[in-house]
This record gives C-alpha cells, sequence and structure tokens, in this order.
C-alpha cells in the first residue's frame, strides 16, 4: 500500500499577508530536512502539506522522525493512499490500512473530509458508509462519536483519497527563517542547547559561538558542543559555529581583576565579543541560556551588569524556568546525556570562591577597564575558527 | 613526538604486527577446527602459550589466554570467590587496585561479601603486617597487585603465602601483575600466588588480548559459558591474531636491558626534575624505574597534559582509566588535595630516550612559569 505523510500547518494559518513567505520557507525546510533520504515530492495545498516518496526504498519512519522536528507543523500523520479516488477504493482501504489499530480498538469513529468538491459523495456519506464497512470487517467494534479509541480519517483532496488514523504531535513553532537570524552563546552545559532549541522553535536562524580556553579547556569539551549542536540541528537546521581563543583574556582576567568579579567580566567580555560576531554575520540578537537564581553570576544585578555590555537584544528564553523544566526539555531534544558528560569548559575553570551575587557596575565597569582587553578582544576575533555543524553526521 | 605514557599502552612491536597480520591473512584458520588448516593455528596457539609460560617460568597448562587486563581480573576474582563461597566470604585487597580488582571487589561487596581494602602509608609503600593481621579462617580471595600502575610501588606479594598458611587461611592468592610482566623478573611458581593476571598490550602487543596463569591443581569457576576452549574456563574463538601477537611479543621480552634503560631515565628525570623550582615527587625511592609520579604543584594535571599534548608530549594524569575523576590511589596515600590534583605519570619503555625527557622537562618549565595556578588548590 502506498504511504505518504500529511502534515498540518500550525500558527502561519494566523498571519495573514504573510503567510505564503511562511509556506514557502517551511517547504525549502521540508525538502532541505528529507533531501538526503531520497527523492521526496513536498507540496502544499489547503493548509495540508503532502509529503510523497519518489521511490519505495526510501525509509519512511526516518521521514516522520525528521518530520516530528520541522517548527511550523501542529501535527502529522502517516496516511495510505487509496488506489484511485473513488468511495470503493476508500472502503477497500481504510478496514486493511487500520486493521491492527482497529483489531486492539473497542470504539471508533469515522471523520471525512472532503476538499474537492467534485468527488460525488458528501461527508457525512462517506463516514456513513466507511463506518459500515469497517463494521462489517470488526464485529466487535462500535460507534462512539464523542470518546472513541481511535478515530478513521479520511480526506479527498485534489490529488487523491487518503486514510490516516491519529495525528501525531509536530515540532509546533514556526519555519525556522521567518524570525530572523541571532547568535547563541553555547557552552557544554544543559542550559544553551535547550535556549538554541527554544528560540529555533520562533523561527530563528542560528549561528553558534563557543569560547575555549586550552590548555585549560580540552578538546573533547569543544567536540561536544558540536555534539550538542548537530542535535540542536535535526530542529533548527545547520548552521556554522564559531570558536573564540579565550585563553589570554581568561589568564588576565584572573591576573588582573578581583577574584569575586572573575565570572561577571568573563560573560561580560564573551558579550562583547559575541555581539562584534554576531553584527558581523548579519545577525540582530544574543541568545544566551540564562535563567534566574540558578548561579550566582545569573542574580538579577549580575545579569544586569552583564546585560549593560551588550548593546543588542539578548534573548534569555529559559529566563523564568525552573532547572527542572530545563531539564526536561533537554531530555526531550536528546541533548541531557551529552550535556553532562564531564568535560571542563570556559565557565568553570577560574571560579572564584566568594563571587558577587549584587554586583555594582561601576566598579565592574572599572576593574575591566584597568585589565585593558580592547587589544585582547580584537585579537580574539581575528583567530576565530570556523565549524560547520551539519545535522548529518 | 614523545611518548612516555608507556604503562597506559605500549607501541605494538614490527614483529608482533607482522604476526598478527599473518594470522588475519595467511594462517587464519579456527584452531578447533578439526582439518588440517585449523591445526596450523592451533600450533600458533600453542607456542604463544609456550612462550608466555616461559617468561613466568610457569607451565603451559597453567597459562589461559583472556581479552585483556579486566577481563583476567573478573575472572580471577569472581572465578576464584565462586570456588569458595562455602568456605567463607572475606576478601582482603588494597585500597590501590586497578579498578578492575577495585569495582568487581565493591560488587562482591554489594553481594554480601566482606571486604578489606588495605592501605599504604603516606610514601606509598605497604606495610606487610596489615596484610597478616587482616587474614583469617573466613578468607577466602586475597588479591593484592604486583606493581601499582599510578606510582609504580611494588607491594609484598610475596609474603602473602606465609600468612594465607600460618593463618589457616583457605584462601586463594590473586596478584595482578599487568604492571610487572616483562618490567621485572617475575616466577609466578616462587611468587607462591594461585592466579595471577597478564595483559598484551603494556608489553608491545596489540591491545584486547591478555592472560591468567592459575596454578595446576586448582579449580575456579568460569565467568562465561559456550565452548570447550581453554579447557572451558574461557571459552569462545581464540582471538588468534592477537594471541600470536601476543606470544611474540613476549619472546621479545629483554627484563634486564629494559630495567636497567629504565633506571638511567628515571635517575636522568629525577635530575632534571630537581632543577624545576615547586615539583613534589610522589612515587618512593624503592618504586619500579619505569613509572615516576610527581606533581608540579599548582597546575592542575588536566591543563598541565594538554598543555604537554599542544607539545606532542604524552603522560598520564592519576591514572589513564578514569577520565576526569580522582585518583582512588592518589587518595589512599592521603596525599595533600593540592598535590594530588596536579599529578603526573611518567612511565618508560626501551624505546624511550634522554631527548624525550628534555622535551618534557623543557615544556613542564614552560608551563609552569605561564599557565596559571588555582588559587582554588
Amino acid at each position: 500500500m502506498k504511504e505518504i505523510v500529511l502534515a498540518k500547518v500550525g500558527e502561519i494559518v494566523l498571519k495573514g499577508l504573510n503567510r505564503r513567505q511562511f509556506e514557502d520557507q517551511l517547504l525549502k525546510n521540508i525538502r532541505n530536512c528529507l533531501k538526503s533520504l531520497g527523492s521526496v515530492e513536498v507540496k502544499a495545498a489547503q493548509s495540508t502539506i503532502s509529503i510523497v516518496p519518489q521511490d519505495e526504498f526510501i525509509d519512511l519512519d526516518e521521514v516522520c522522525e525528521r518530520i516530528s522536528r520541522i517548527f511550523g507543523i501542529a501535527t502529522y500523520s502517516r496516511a495510505a493512499v487509496c488506489d484511485e479516488k473513488s468511495l470503493e477504493s476508500v472502503l477497500k482501504t481504510a478496514p486493511e490500512y487500520l486493521a491492527e489499530q482497529l483489531e486492539s480498538a473497542k470504539t471508533f469513529k469515522v471523520e471525512a473530509k472532503r476538499s474537492d468538491k467534485k468527488f460525488p459523495f458528501k461527508s457525512p456519506e462517506i463516514c456513513r458508509e466507511t463506518g459500515g464497512k469497517i463494521l462489517q470487517s470488526f464485529p466487535h467494534l462500535k460507534v462512539d462519536v464523542h470518546n472513541p479509541d481511535l478515530v478513521v480519517n479520511v480526506e479527498i483532496r485534489d490529488f487523491g483519497a487518503y486514510i490516516h488514523g491519529k495525528a501525531l504531535r509536530g515540532a509546533g513553532g514556526i519555519p525556522v527563517g521567518t524570525g530572523g537570524n541571532a547568535a547563541i552563546l553555547i557552552s557544554g552545559g544543559i542550559d544553551s542547547p535547550v535556549a538554541a532549541y527554544m528560540m529555533a522553535k520562533r523561527g530563528i536562524r542560528l549561528t553558534a559561538i563557543h569560547f575555549a580556553s586550552p590548555p585549560y579547556t580540552s578538546e573533547r569539551a569543544e567536540q561536544k558542543v558540536v555534539k550538542l549542536l548537530k542535535k540542536v540541528a535535526r530542529y533548527s537546521g545547520n548552521m556554522n559555529m564559531y570558536t573564540v581563543p579565550f585563553t589570554e583574556i581568561q589568564e588576565t582576567i584572573r591576573k588582573k581583576c578581583p577574584e569575586d568579579y572573575f565570572t561577571i567580566i568573563m560573560r561580560r567580555l564573551m558579550m562583547k565579543i559575541s555581539e562584534r560576531i554576531a553584527r558581523d554575520k548579519k545577525c540582530q540578537a544574543l541568545i544566551t541560556g540564562e535563567s534566574l537564581g540558578q548561579v550566582a553570576s545569573q542574580t538579577i544585578g549580575a545579569i544586569a551588569c552583564t546585560d549593560a555590555a551588550a548593546n543588542m537584544p539578548v534573548f534569555r528564553p529559559l529566563i523564568g524556568m525552573d532547572k527542572q523544566e530545563i531539564i526536561d526539555i533537554s531530555y526531550k531534544i536528546d541533548t541531557f546525556e551529552t550535556s553532562i558528560e564531564p568535560y571542563e569548559d570556559c565557565c568553570t575553570v577560574f571560579t572564584p570562591k566568594h563571587p558577587r551575587t549584587k554586583p555594582v557596575l561601576e566598579r565592574i565597569e572599572d576593574a575591566e577597564a584597568k585589565g585593558e582587553f580592547d587589544e585582547m578582544i580584537e585579537r580574539a576575533l581575528q583567530n576565530l575558527k570556523l565549524t560547520f555543524i551539519n545535522r548529518e553526521d | 613526538m614523545h611518548y612516555l605514557d608507556n604503562s597506559a599502552t605500549t607501541r605494538v612491536s614490527e614483529a608482533a604486527a607482522k604476526k598478527a597480520l599473518e594470522l588475519m591473512t595467511e594462517n587464519f584458520g579456527n584452531p578447533s577446527s578439526l582439518y588440517s588448516f585449523g591445526m596450523r593455528a592451533e600450533d600458533e596457539l600453542n607456542k604463544a602459550r609456550s612462550v608466555i609460560a616461559k617468561a613466568l617460568s610457569v607451565s603451559e597448562e597453567e597459562i589461559f589466554f583472556t581479552s585483556g587486563g579486566t577481563e583476567g581480573n573478573n575472572l580471577a576474582v569472581l572465578g576464584a570467590v565462586q570456588a569458595l563461597r562455602r568456605r567463607g566470604n572475606k576478601i582482603v585487597t588494597t585500597a590501590v587496585e586497578h579498578s578492575s580488582v577495585y569495582e568487581t571487589a565493591s560488587y562482591l561487596e554489594g553481594q554480601g561479601f566482606e571486604v578489606v581494602r588495605i592501605r599504604p602509608d603516606k610514601s606509598g609503600n605497604f606495610a606487610p603486617e596489615d596484610f597478616r593481621n587482616a587474614i583469617d579462617e573466613k578468607t577466602i580471595l586475597v588479591s593484592v597487585m604486583a606493581v601499582n600502575n599510578e606510582i609504580g610501588t611494588v607491594l609484598p606479594v610475596e609474603k602473602l603465602r606465609k600468612y594465607i598458611e600460618f593463618k589457616g587461611s583457605p584462601a586463594i592468592l590473586h596478584s595482578d601483575c599487568v604492571q610487572a610482566f616483562g618490567k621485572i623478573p617475575l616466577r609466578l611458581g616462587k611468587l607462591g600466588v594461585d592466579i595471577a593476571t597478564i595483559s598484551g598490550h603494556k608489553i608491545h602487543a596489540p591491545k584486547g588480548v591478555g592472560a591468567v596463569y592459575i596454578r595446576k591443581g586448582l579449580r575456579i569457576k568460569p565467568i562465561y559459558f559456550g565452548g570447550e576452549q581453554e579447557k572451558k574456563l574461557r571459552p569462545g574463538t581464540e582471538a588468534m591474531p592477537l594471541i600470536a601477537a601476543f606470544g611474540t611479543a613476549a619472546g621479545e621480552l629483554d627484563i634486564p636491558k629494559s630495567y636497567t634503560k629504565a633506571k638511567e631515565l628515571k635517575a636522568y628525570l629525577l635530575q632534571k626534575l630537581s632543577e624545576l623550582d615547586g615539583v613534589v615527587i610522589n612515587s618512593p625511592e624503592n618504586a619500579v624505574p619505569y613509572i615516576l609520579n610527581f606533581s608540579p604543584v599548582g597546575i592542575r594535571s588536566e591543563t598541565m597534559l594538554h598543555f604537554l599534548a599542544q607539545r606532542e608530549i604524552y603522560v598520564s594524569s592519576g591514572s589513564a582509566c578514569a577520565k576526569g575523576k580522582p585518583s582512588h590511589v592518589l587518595e589512599a596515600m592521603s596525599l595533600d588535595r593540592g598535590v594530588a590534583d596536579s599529578a603526573i605519570r611518567v612511565s618508560f619503555c626501551s624505546d624511550n630516550t634522554t631527548e624525550d625527557i628534555d622535551a618534557l622537562v623543557s615544556a613542564l618549565r614552560d608551563g609552569m612559569n605561564t599557565l596559571v595556578k588555582r588559587k582554588q588548590i
């Protein structure tokens, strides 16, 4: 039986005049995402997108797996294509395709959608006939129109007739590329990959920025970040990662700045450098995984001091979330296991014994000025390393 | 490059590599096969067994091939304990064993066995009386390594047989000889052990092969079940390419030569280290000359490791096996935390030269001058 995937678009239905743009971006994203699996036809019609494999060796499970991670899709389902667009064919296909689910269900109902108004039977009739045929083949079933175990969907569309069971939840969000560009400051921790995922969900195309301090941090820490970004890329699409050589700056902070300001000054310099990279790569915002109160450097005062170093919007999607909520998402997007691998990154290399939780901006700025970091910042920006993050292994 | 991490693993010798290739591509039959092509492989199996038995001054029928030190230690500890379960439930071992003995003992602890872990003194050496006091009639296994992999100390294994007999204990005596084999003379019969573990990749054979010595007459329980190979003690098609290479490498051993070379290198290294400020030596004087553990205090091991690796100088921090975890060996010695956190292990083989040491010390000096020390530690 020929199978395809039908996907229903989400929020973009509400966008009015921009709708065409959003839809085009979504189709483009789907095509790019499925390209490596083989030849697939992707078409949109009446806020439903049909994904039709063109050759029989395409792994539809893999197709569905990838579709479940594309932003802009509200729900999706595997559907059987009826041999012909006729009621006869519908009646033959439905009980066959959904046999397994019908066997194990106790109650069912049929829902029909008819977008091709030329089809000779109206929706209620289609429901009645199909329901009847199913009761014939599965006599143990009863019809329940309020709360059935299984809903049998029949869709009569322009290009054919389709049968499918329950639709699965898609990734939600809006298509990547419709929200502009932003740069994510990524460490190997649990939070920043989750922040990246959440902003990509709102349509943002990501550029990643990572700070490395060899020999204090190891190559393995950087590899871990690449691994994490690859996982995010399954949702956000491929991206560029820029690694900033941060050793000189960290050693200088350590040597010239007061111990309880280490972390804040480090984060401020990271913001400054990131903003420069962001502007250069045509990004309009920065993204961080900061959450209020989680660690000493992320109290409201500390965040205010860090924020003052940036002159572009900084999105902090985790700011109001509990650690457990963040961990739950990290499990969902499959970054948790990788995040907890123990390779030290910049943020933990020189931690002060007693970090300032209520820092005063002027004092921080003064201490920072004494370090004379401008030249070092330029040097770091001259020596960025580019790694292309590809969702395919 | 300057490879100074030979206790972690060694380069396979040319002859051993060639032998492995031969067993992969020419003489590739299964030793258990009935036809003569398989028998040719069996010949190689016997040859390897014979060479290794000779190197340990024991007989061929007492050598059983395994996949390496970890498997060997598991077989020794679990097999011995299973065999003597009815005679008692106490295990005497040390706090500095390799994790394949240490963790297996912890597993047995969870199963209800009593495990006593003798600790060394601050110098890393052991007081033999501590073992004598711990062994009793309920002890069914005494497992003590011959040479410690992290600091190179030599443990008093030769005294243990006497204590076991003196205390009327039924205990099986096992010694992890992975770091001793091929480095110091080992006459297992004389040593008095019932079981000993050795590993291939520490003596220029490939990784994935090792052997256990089990004294003739001793019956222990296998931990794998399946075929008839290795007298059913370690079933599974024999890893001929690896085993043959192991035999070849064992045949190339020249302990007097290696020992002398290592002594010279260690003396040279100690002399050069004494010219640096702020280096603490952790290995005691009577440790084997192949291993030297020291701390450039104030700089985290991992940081120095990466620094040295950037210059193609390869050493270990604490133990090669534990990524990022503090060493249980250094902890057992009650070393100062700051010293333990910055510990570096250098380990020689006969291919090393004074140039390797010069490069190491020069890089250490640079590292100690430029790397920022952590105030924390």
